[in-house]
């Protein structure tokens, strides 16, 4: 995760708190870092792919919430494809789970996304509550308008107390337009205002901003297709982008929720939040393997430039990592 | 997915059947699939390794129950684990000598808090308190604003006030509420992640400056294995006294709970189970037990068999069977123990192979009946059922408020299920459950 540099005040905060870490996760045997280590020790000479080995890859597998199922299948693979072989170095090992992980994203679609020729490109943010949905309408809004592009932000979440001031906040930083309403106003009429105003301002993109709502609410998912329907009304391609927000700590039922989303909204990709903490969101992978939804963003932090595109690399040498980092 | 999980989990406790006392190896071969189940519900990886070391300990060499198979009496020793886990003491708020007793609120990013101090507020103020909620987030925008809306959506009183120093506004937030004569504050303060530590520093100030009776860890019932260690690091920091499970409503099985739980070893005080300012309840570990676990149905089976059918009688019956000395008495038994056990739809719902039968074709009211039928006989009659003439049948028809034909009728089913019965016998008191709801279909 190429986390940038600038951000001084975090840095600093990361390294600080690298030795409380430490502390705190000896008393923790099996805790990421202490796997990490423990991993690195066995490969320090050359070791041979055994069962000691594929034990701990699996424990750090699990700790990362890559979940039991699909952790299983990563180790029988690996025990197939390589047991016995010879391994002389750290980056081997994690060059031979890389593979077979990649392997495993592949079957995820494609992660371009195809610009809309005229008119505005439409982005749906979806998700459960707290997934840092607003934030990353934020931070896409800006990003795209620091490489010139015309956008503006739909305040669509109605709900939630003061969202409409949080986007608010986030669309001045950004420099771009807001349509809002008053809050508990029908999130579909924000929405259609917001096609008619980026269409007669010419935007190039428009982000609609949702409320939260977790997967299993009925009522709040049949609104959601109903934005998807007001979108098509206008932009009949729309939306180009449906982009599920995951929080990084997500466990397990991570799956399920891009399952629903996928279903009533058509996600298109994933931005995983808040990975500049110790959660690794390896459910993501689980929703790749599983419902062939690419991960397209991931965020490392709370000022604007921590969103980042997503590069499988760095995201496996991420989960090998002793630290986030800094 | 997870109904295949659910299914796969219980055909393995099925296979291990067949043995008096848990082996070793049975017990073994039981708890890898339990620790995939813990897994998949996000239980930390390490806190699931303790556990079911703890649970390994107790099973090998217990001695099966007779009403259950091996499998089954190993997932009860799993959820009675889970359960004491689960339970802690002071479920209940603490409270200060000297008001306003204060309430800190902390956590993650995104778990709650905001929401979660509007509900604990609507909460105390039900029960006849008088809350001030207050905020001490600077750093989300329009964090403020959010809760001085939560608040106004449920009456509360909400301090609003300027400045940018999280420690002086809570330090102003007691002085206001004592002002004001509140009884509780609740402080909602900014989420932060654990290794941030200029944040973790702020909130250790807050804590260290109001002196709250609790400081509570909202976390979200989602998280994965990750839960562990953020949780960890702020009970390091502020000593929490309680945690708050969020976004319960949703159908994750919140392994997360366990993990906290352990981890921390503060007790889990009220969950989150929606949008609206009333969706906070108070915590009960037997439910967050089976939720984790996700095998309901065995799950409820086997509790129900524990507290119904103590170990003596089912075996009492079973030498009955053998004897086919079955009389109308122990039918009466017998459908009081099925009653006790709760409402046979239900039952029949939970027990395998019986799930076929649709729960429309049983009847509570016949049973009702057929208990007042029996009721009526005379302690002969009832182990001699051959003595049943004419006109002792119109007496107990008379006497239960039914007819002639009822009786008949009963009778004619108590043969059949005598028969079926020493078919069966020595198998055990399932077949005998199962004939007996056969014999209360419409």
């Amino acid at each position: 995760m190429s986390s940038s540099e600038d951000r001084s005040s975090d840095a600093s905060s990361h390294k600080a708190s690298g030795g409380t870490l430490g502390r705190l996760l000896r008393g923790l045997s099996r805790t990421r870092d202490g796997l990490v280590e423990k991993l690195k020790d066995l490969v320090q000479a050359p070791a041979r792919i055994d069962t000691d080995l594929l034990e701990q890859v699996e424990a750090l597998l699990l700790l990362s919430d890559v979940g039991p199922t699909l952790t299983n299948e990563v180790i029988q693979s690996l025990k197939q494809n390589a047991s016995g072989r010879q391994i002389n170095s750290w980056s081997e090992l994690v060059e031979l789970v890389r593979t077979e992980m990649k392997g495993i994203l592949s079957t995820a679609r494609s992660t371009l996304a195809i610009r809309p020729a005229s008119g505005p490109e439409v982005i749906l943010l979806v998700g459960v509550n707290g997934g840092g949905k607003t934030t990353t309408a934020g931070k896409l809004a800006a990003r795209w308008a620091r490489e010139g592009r015309r956008g503006l932000l739909c305040a669509a979440d109605t709900f939630r107390a003061a969202a409409v001031e949080q986007i608010s906040i986030w669309a001045q930083r950004a420099g771009v337009g807001l349509i809002r309403h008053q809050g508990g106003s029908d999130p579909s009429a924000v929405v259609f205002d917001s096609m008619d105003a980026a269409l007669a301002r010419r935007c190039d993109f428009l982000i609609i901003d949702t409320a939260g709502r977790l997967h299993t609410r009925e009522p709040l998912m049949q609104e959601l297709e109903k934005v998807v329907r007001v979108i098509r009304k206008r932009i009949p391609q729309g939306p180009h982008q449906v982009l599920l927000v995951l929080d990084a700590t997500t466990g397990q039922n991570g799956v399920e929720q891009a399952r629903r989303f996928l279903h009533s909204a058509g996600v298109t990709g994933l931005v995983l939040t808040k990975l500049d903490g110790t959660a690794k969101g390896g459910v993501a992978l689980g929703i790749a393997k599983e419902l062939g939804i690419p991960l397209r963003w991931v965020g490392v932090g709370e000022s604007v430039e921590d969103l980042v595109e997503f590069d499988p690399d760095a995201y496996v040498d991420g989960i090998f990592q002793e630290r986030p980092p800094a | 997915m997870f109904q295949q999980f659910s299914e796969r989990i219980q055909g393995v406790l099925r296979r291990l059947r067949g043995q008096g006392h848990l082996t070793e190896a049975s017990v073994n071969e039981g708890l890898r699939e339990v620790r995939l189940a813990l897994l998949e519900a996000d239980v930390n990886v390490q806190v699931a390794q303790d556990f079911l070391g703890r649970v390994r300990q107790r099973a090998v060499g217990d001695e099966v129950m007779k009403s259950l198979t091996p499998g089954q009496h190993l997932v009860g020793i799993v959820k009675e684990e889970l359960e004491a886990l689960l339970t802690g003491p002071g479920q209940k708020l603490k409270t200060s000598a000297i008001p306003p007793t204060t309430l800190v609120l902390c956590g993650l990013q995104g778990s709650g808090k905001t929401t979660t101090a509007g509900k604990l507020g609507r909460l105390l103020k039900e029960r006849g308190h008088l809350p001030m909620l207050a905020s001490v987030d600077v750093h989300r925008p329009a964090a403020r604003e959010q809760l001085a809306t939560v608040a106004r959506a449920g009456s509360l009183r909400c301090l609003e006030q300027a400045g940018e120093d999280p420690v002086a506004l809570a330090a102003g937030s007691v002085y206001a509420a004592r002002q004001a004569g509140c009884d509780f504050l609740i402080v909602d303060s900014a989420g932060r992640l654990q290794i941030d530590h200029k944040l973790m520093e702020e909130l250790a100030r807050v804590v260290e400056r109001v002196e709250p009776a609790e400081v509570l860890y909202v976390a979200d019932a989602m998280s994965g294995q990750d839960a562990v260690r953020s949780a960890l690091e702020f009970h390091k920091r502020v000593k929490l006294t309680g945690i708050i499970l969020t976004k319960l409503d949703g159908d994750a099985r919140g392994g997360a709970a366990l993990s906290v739980r352990s981890v921390t070893g503060v007790p889990i005080k009220f969950v989150g189970t929606g949008e609206k300012s009333t969706d906070l309840e108070a915590f009960y570990p037997d439910r967050m037990a089976s939720r984790i676990l996700g095998m309901g149905d065995v799950l409820s089976l086997v509790e129900k068999a524990q507290s119904t059918f103590q170990e003596g009688e089912a075996e009492k019956l079973e030498h009955k069977l053998r004897k086919a000395e079955f009389t109308l008495e122990d039918f009466l038994e017998q459908i009081a123990k099925v009653r006790r056990m709760g409402n046979l739809k239900e039952i029949m719902g939970m027990i395998p192979g019986l799930q076929g039968i649709s729960s429309g074709e049983v009847d509570e009211n016949r049973i009702t009946r057929t208990e007042a039928i029996i009721r009526s006989m005379t302690p002969r009659e009832r182990s001699s059922p051959q003595l049943l003439d004419g006109s002792r049948r119109r007496r107990i028809a008379s006497g239960s408020g039914t007819s002639v034909q009822e009786v008949n009728e009963l009778l004619r089913q108590y043969k059949q299920a005598r028969k079926l019965m020493k078919m069966f016998s020595g198998a055990g008191p399932r077949p005998s459950l199962k004939s007996l709801a056969r014999n209360f279909k419409r």
